[in-house]
């Protein structure tokens, strides 16, 4: 290879050059025709000389196309998520309020993080609030699929219609439940009023405030994750069912034991999704709170959302907001280390 | 083999394209603060809240006595929102508009920290103007160095506006100078609200929120959360405990109507008659007639402070970022819009309480038919020229919604007093280091 490659570079010259332009616009029908008759060396060079050009050209195609097709990907997340990641390190080690200067203060930021009582509140805020919308969301949505998975009329209408929440916006939603919960002349409570129940201050309340907050969120993503376990639902042959129900199970004991069993990667999915999704939440609880990142007066829904959004822009203070995005990040990371793990835990006990 | 070509090309295209569109992610772009070709120059104001010089048709008057000029003009609601807006385009260096407006809690860390992003304005045609104001009002928009940042749009004198329908109904007096000879100081505030409360309509709280009584009651104050020197004196100051106490007290008594300021609820309470009392910067009267419309016309009224003193709230400035493209017009459109005359138009359009000194004659005489006809030229003048000089300090905002926090939280969550003092203090140490 080497040494055809030193020949071809050496017999460069402008003649054999124009000749390898003109074959090379010729097309490749040439090819067959040129070993008939044998050509002139100059042009035997060339011929040579094309075809391992075309050759190592076609075998560097063959390598790095790969490369090419999946370049945008990476480009892409090279610019918009890589860098930022790191960008993020760097400027959680500095003391940065947006609009003067960055000074280099090493672990202070992460410091201050741990030993703020706040941070601990928006930990556990957004641990309650991921549980009171994660735990009845998953199982509305088992049910509402299982539903659905039987033969009815109207089904894809009931199917399509289950994705309309998720495709409303989160503002559009969340400004509707503000209303709904509204303390003096909203919706939820005249319905407890019925029932004798006073008027309660939802936004107010500690308890009140995140239940309302679960709410929304699980009126958005039930439809959504219910679509994802009727496509698990489907892909379970209908032949168990058939012989679970010739064996006299009833269709509750068809879902325990046909159904659920056959789901479960499924539901890992959704429970690993719905985990980064509840650490995430920042939506909801900042329009519902009418925009204030205070999360309540006693920042009783204040998720770790918030309050990184409120250390960047309602203080300006970068440094500090990007200790937090960083420090949520790792906690997602090693949440979702856990949930695999018992993934992997409960398929190997059942071997 | 002839498929593969123009695939590469097309992948060797997408990766231009995505290289060209990050490379190309911060340039600036020229159509937004452009001048069109026929001489034409956009000027692109951006303010918050009601500035009133759309409302009172200052921008139409100036692009018709200046046919050179367009202005393109835009708003904010919250204030806090457009900040973060407006620091975001500062620290990136583009995309400010060519006239910011700067909310007086604020001012100070512009002129202590963000020196190098503001245009002095003495350098411009709109230097002149700096001499009609009170000194306190430009002393805050001064740098260091001596260069002068922004020009006063309004000053913030405080009263107290009140629904007379309401005062009615629980018979207490409705007109403003009786009530300002019951009202001598504010404990005789909170003891006419225990009064209120017990006769007052279903419904009807006496003020709207803790928050705001603490605003008002600290306004009166020159030294509230810094002293002269620059250092935060907040929880050692006495007037600002007192002041927590005064609307921690209200908040527990069920003295107020537990709205948060600014928000739709509050907004609502206007027109619904949810409190019959307000703290009432000038700025306020305008936000009223806006949130409770023609229904509450004639039912409002306004009055000075407890003891007659003069408080002052808020009030903005405007100016031009360093990255505008057209320096000179935003001056001379900043010079004449804070001109006495274009003040005075504001004033009695919304009720911003003119700060060009020039102004102060020109509103005397302003009266207010859907204030019941209070004459609140001569009130707000009369409390203006009482105020106190305030000193501001950099982080007056975040010292200022944290103390509204905490009191919401004793007004809405029943925590004591003292635990919401303790807590505030714990905050404050942490943010602010």
């Amino acid at each position: 290879m080497s040494d055809v490659s030193s020949a071809a570079a050496a017999g460069a010259s402008p003649d054999t050059a124009s000749s390898t332009a003109s074959t090379a616009s010729g097309g490749s029908g040439e090819g067959p025709s040129s070993q008939d008759a044998p050509p002139p060396a100059s042009v035997r060079v060339g011929e040579r000389r094309r075809r391992t050009w075309r050759q190592r050209a076609f075998r560097f195609e063959a390598k790095a196309a790969p490369y090419a097709y999946v370049s945008p990907f990476f480009l892409i997340f090279a610019a918009f998520g890589l860098f930022p990641l790191v960008n993020t390190v760097w400027i959680s080690l500095h003391e940065y309020k947006l609009g003067s200067e960055m000074t280099w203060i090493g672990l202070d930021n992460f410091r201050w993080l741990f030993s703020n009582p706040l941070f601990y509140n928006a930990l556990w805020k957004t641990f309650t609030i991921g549980v009171l919308s994660t735990v009845p969301q998953l199982l509305l949505a088992l049910a509402l699929a299982h539903l659905l998975n039987y033969s009815m009329r109207v089904r894809t209408f009931f199917r399509v219609s289950m994705i309309t929440p998720y495709a409303t916006s989160v503002a559009a939603a969340t400004l509707v439940f503000s209303e709904l919960f509204a303390r003096d002349a909203g919706f939820a409570n005249w319905i407890l009023s019925w029932f004798g129940v006073g008027p309660v201050d939802w936004r107010n309340g500690n308890w009140t405030a995140q239940v309302a907050i679960a709410i929304i969120v699980t009126w958005r993503w039930t439809g959504y994750n219910a679509l994802i376990y009727l496509a698990g639902m489907q892909s379970i042959s209908q032949d168990l069912y058939e012989a679970a129900a010739i064996d006299g199970a009833s269709r509750w004991q068809q879902f325990r034991h046909v159904t659920l069993p056959g789901l479960r990667p499924t539901i890992l999915f959704t429970i690993v999704v719905s985990t980064i999704g509840a650490t995430q939440l920042f939506g909801e609880p900042l329009l519902f709170g009418n925009g204030s990142a205070d999360g309540g007066a006693v920042h009783q829904y204040q998720t770790i959302g918030l309050f990184m959004y409120q250390q960047g822009w309602q203080y300006l203070q970068l440094g500090k907001a990007a200790a937090v995005a960083w420090v949520t990040f790792l906690i997602i990371v090693v949440l979702v280390l856990f949930n695999t793990a018992i993934v992997r835990w409960r398929t190997r006990s059942e071997r | 083999m002839h498929l593969r070509r123009p695939a590469t090309a097309v992948a060797a295209a997408t990766i231009c394209v995505a290289l060209g569109l990050t490379a190309c992610g911060s340039d600036s772009d020229d159509s937004a603060t452009g001048s069109t070709p026929g001489g034409k120059t956009t000027l692109t104001v951006s303010l918050f809240g009601t500035f009133g010089y759309k409302e009172a048709g200052l921008f139409d008057k100036y692009q018709a006595d200046h046919p050179e000029i367009t202005i393109k003009y835009d708003s904010t609601e919250q204030e806090k929102n457009y900040w973060t807006a407006l620091q975001t385009k500062l620290a990136s260096g583009s995309g400010a508009s060519d006239v910011q407006a700067i909310e007086v809690g604020r001012i100070t860390d512009v002129a202590q920290n963000q020196g190098d992003k503001w245009l002095d304005l003495k350098g411009t045609s709109a230097g002149a103007q700096v001499a009609s104001y009170p000194a306190w009002k430009e002393a805050a928009a001064t740098t260091k160095d001596g260069a002068v940042l922004g020009l006063g749009t309004d000053i913030g004198p405080t009263g107290i506006c009140y629904r007379t329908d309401l005062m009615k109904a629980a018979g207490l007096p409705s007109d403003p100078a009786e009530l300002a000879t019951k009202l001598t100081s504010w404990d005789d505030y909170i003891a006419m609200g225990e009064q209120f409360k017990s006769k007052a309509p279903k419904g009807a709280a006496w003020t709207d929120a803790a928050g705001g009584l603490y605003n008002v009651v600290v306004s009166t104050e020159s030294k509230i959360y810094y002293d002269e020197s620059g250092q935060l004196i907040w929880n050692t100051n006495p007037a600002v405990k007192h002041a927590y106490d005064l609307a921690a007290k209200a908040g527990q008594d069920g003295l107020t109507a537990k709205l948060g300021q600014f928000t739709p609820e509050w907004d609502s309470g206007f027109g619904k008659g949810s409190f019959a009392t307000i703290a009432c910067p000038s700025w306020m009267i305008g936000y009223i007639k806006g949130k409770a419309g023609d229904a509450g016309s004639g039912k409002w009224n306004v009055t000075t402070l407890p003891g007659g003193v003069g408080g002052n709230w808020g009030g903005a400035y405007l100016s031009i970022p360093k990255q505008s493209k057209h320096q000179k017009q935003a001056a001379d459109l900043i010079k004449w819009l804070t001109d006495p005359e274009q003040q005075a138009t504001v004033f009695n359009k919304v009720g911003n309480f003119p700060s060009n000194k020039g102004a102060f004659t020109l509103v005397a005489d302003t009266k207010d038919d859907y204030f019941s006809g209070a004459a609140i030229g001569k009130v707000f003048g009369d409390i203006a020229a009482s105020a106190p000089t305030q000193i501001h300090g950099k982080d007056d905002g975040t010292i200022q919604n944290q103390i509204s926090t905490a009191l919401q939280s004793v007004e809405t969550n029943h925590v004591a007093p003292d635990k919401a003092w303790a807590t505030l203090n714990d905050t404050l140490k942490n943010q602010l280091g």
